[in-house]
């Protein structure tokens, strides 16, 4: 099994936290993974985005420009990384912010609002941990309690009381993409 | 043991201070700031101490200063930083003392840009700053081996009396993969006997004169002579590479650090197209693997470097080759990261011409 994804959106959506937790859960399930991210002369509300691999067997490259997942989180990123999913491979897209549809017909293409779905698991700041939901809904790589570990880990205890809202965002996403298999 | 998630930069840091590292001295540029602000953090911990310098030449001049006094110590910089250390390193050199030294190499010349580039090869393997000297030069393809290198590093220092540089290109720095963090145990080492440490006229011993001056050119000359034997020494135990599937490789691809890594996935998938590819990596720039690269030219039909600059370790690789068999170059520059379809296609290219 390997996995190459790129994760890419506004600064401050939280991309390159997607992409840190997506490593962090392949990591405790035993895989190797790489976290690559831009780190240009970046700030809130520029663009970030990062690589991340998981794989079975020794990371060669840790820059993708092959994904089989792109998670799109603006229209920017979309239509730059759009290119990068490889044929068959998947394009999840922040509907909330893209209105516009992704021009491919050779790859699955996943709309998740996922402005509207934070909203609705009570913390609009958690669009990022719907998408991380999707993927996970599409995927079923990780279970919700893996992610929850990678997250608790990632925030420390300080932010304990957001758990609940993330979980919820992060099952709403997973429903989702489901939705749309 | 378990595994943690850490940035190559703040990996490097933590190995540093589990090596016995107490003392920091840098000044901020990016990509390595993560090492200062670790270090920030960390070193008060263990009752040691960071310093933010007011410029790179004084931070390396305290570095010269700790090292004079035994104690482990390592700075950090990248490009147009280690630049202006160059002085500072060839005195360190000069007077014969151990320290670590951090390049997170950025794109350059001048100030370049903040993205990843390999293009102080040159720089690391040749001296840097003036005078004949050599430097065991470490070059990390993953975060794990930053860290296992980091704290060699420190060990080759203290054994020769010499700087040690650990390069790492700007990914090396700024990505994060899992890390053991090794239990570290300093191997038997010389007594720091030299160190200037404080005298008194009834400790028995010498001064210790901590000095780079020869004014005399017969003695300099025996210094440098002296130098030379622990550079073979160096030469003779330190060098590390590794290979990929040498045995029958028609074409051998020569990289390091993150380079390495990118051509060993192209490797991969010509290997799955039946292509016979082999790649080694240095992970010792210098000391350089001149023979297992010279073997590999024997048998090989063509070589080909790539690197993150215009062509350096390429001089190193025709150097070894000696004419057996054509050497091309593939690079990027300027902070660009060559892609696997780049290298796939260069491999694929050379297929062609078999």
């Amino acid at each position: 099994m390997e996995r190459q994804l790129i994760i890419a959106g506004f600064g401050g959506q939280g991309v390159l936290l997607i992409g840190q937790l997506l490593a962090y859960s392949g990591m405790l399930d035993g895989k190797n993974v790489s976290w690559m991210p831009s780190y240009g002369p970046e700030m809130r509300g520029g663009s970030a985005n990062c690589a991340v691999v998981i794989s079975d067997r020794e990371i060669g490259s840790p820059k993708v420009e092959d994904a089989d997942i792109v998670i799109a989180m603006n229209r920017p990123s979309m239509e730059l990384f759009e290119k990068n999913v490889v044929p068959g491979g998947t394009l999840i897209y922040n509907s909330s912010l893209i209105d516009g549809k992704p021009t491919r017909d050779d790859i699955r293409v996943i709309a998740v609002p996922s402005g509207e779905i934070a909203e609705q698991a009570g913390n609009l700041r958690s669009a990022n941990m719907v998408m991380l939901g999707a993927y996970t809904g599409l995927t079923e790589d990780f279970s919700v309690a893996t992610l929850m570990d990678a997250l608790r880990h990632k925030m420390g205890p300080s932010k304990e009381k957001f758990m609940p809202a993330n979980q919820k965002a992060i099952e709403l996403g997973i429903d989702c993409a489901k939705q749309q298999l | 043991m378990q595994r943690q998630m850490m940035k190559g930069n703040e990996a490097i840091a933590e190995a540093a201070v589990q090596a016995g590292c107490r003392y920091f001295f840098g000044y901020p540029i990016t990509p390595q700031n993560e090492i200062p602000e670790y270090m920030s953090l960390r070193l008060p911990q263990v009752d040691g101490a960071f310093l933010q310098a007011e410029s790179e030449v004084s931070a390396i001049n305290m570095v010269y200063g700790a090292a004079g006094a035994g104690a482990r110590v390592m700075t950090s910089s990248s490009s147009p930083g280690i630049s202006l250390k160059q002085e500072g390193i060839s005195y360190i050199v000069g007077a014969e003392l151990p320290c670590v030294i951090v390049n997170i190499v950025r794109g350059g010349p001048g100030l370049g840009s903040i993205q990843p580039s390999q293009s102080d090869y040159y720089q690391a393997t040749r001296g840097g700053g003036h005078g004949d000297y050599r430097m065991c030069v470490y070059a990390p393809a993953t975060v794990q081996e930053a860290v296992e290198l980091t704290q060699k590093a420190f060990d080759v220092a203290d054994k020769y009396r010499n700087p040690v540089m650990l390069l790492g290109d700007g990914v090396i720095g700024q990505m994060m993969e899992p890390v053991s963090m090794p239990e570290y145990k300093m191997p038997v080492l010389p007594q720091k006997d030299w160190a200037a440490t404080g005298w008194n006229p009834n400790s028995g011993r010498a001064r210790a004169v901590i000095n780079s001056l020869y004014i005399d050119s017969a003695e300099l000359e025996q210094h440098n002579i002296k130098l030379q034997k622990k550079y073979d020494a160096i030469a003779e135990n330190e060098l590390l590479y590794k290979t990929e599937q040498l045995d029958d490789a028609d074409i051998v691809i020569v990289a390091y650090g993150t380079t390495a890594r990118i051509a060993l996935t192209a490797l991969r998938r010509a290997r799955e197209q039946g292509v016979k590819v082999g790649l080694i990596r240095p992970i010792t720039l210098w000391p350089f693997p001149s023979e297992v690269i010279a073997k590999a030219s024997s048998s090989a039909k063509q070589m080909l470097v790539v690197e993150m600059s215009m062509g350096q370790m390429v001089d190193d690789v025709k150097l070894a080759v000696q004419g057996n068999c054509p050497v091309q170059f593939y690079g990027r520059t300027g902070g660009m990261i060559p892609g696997v379809n780049e290298i796939y296609e260069q491999i694929m290219h050379l297929k062609e011409g078999l």
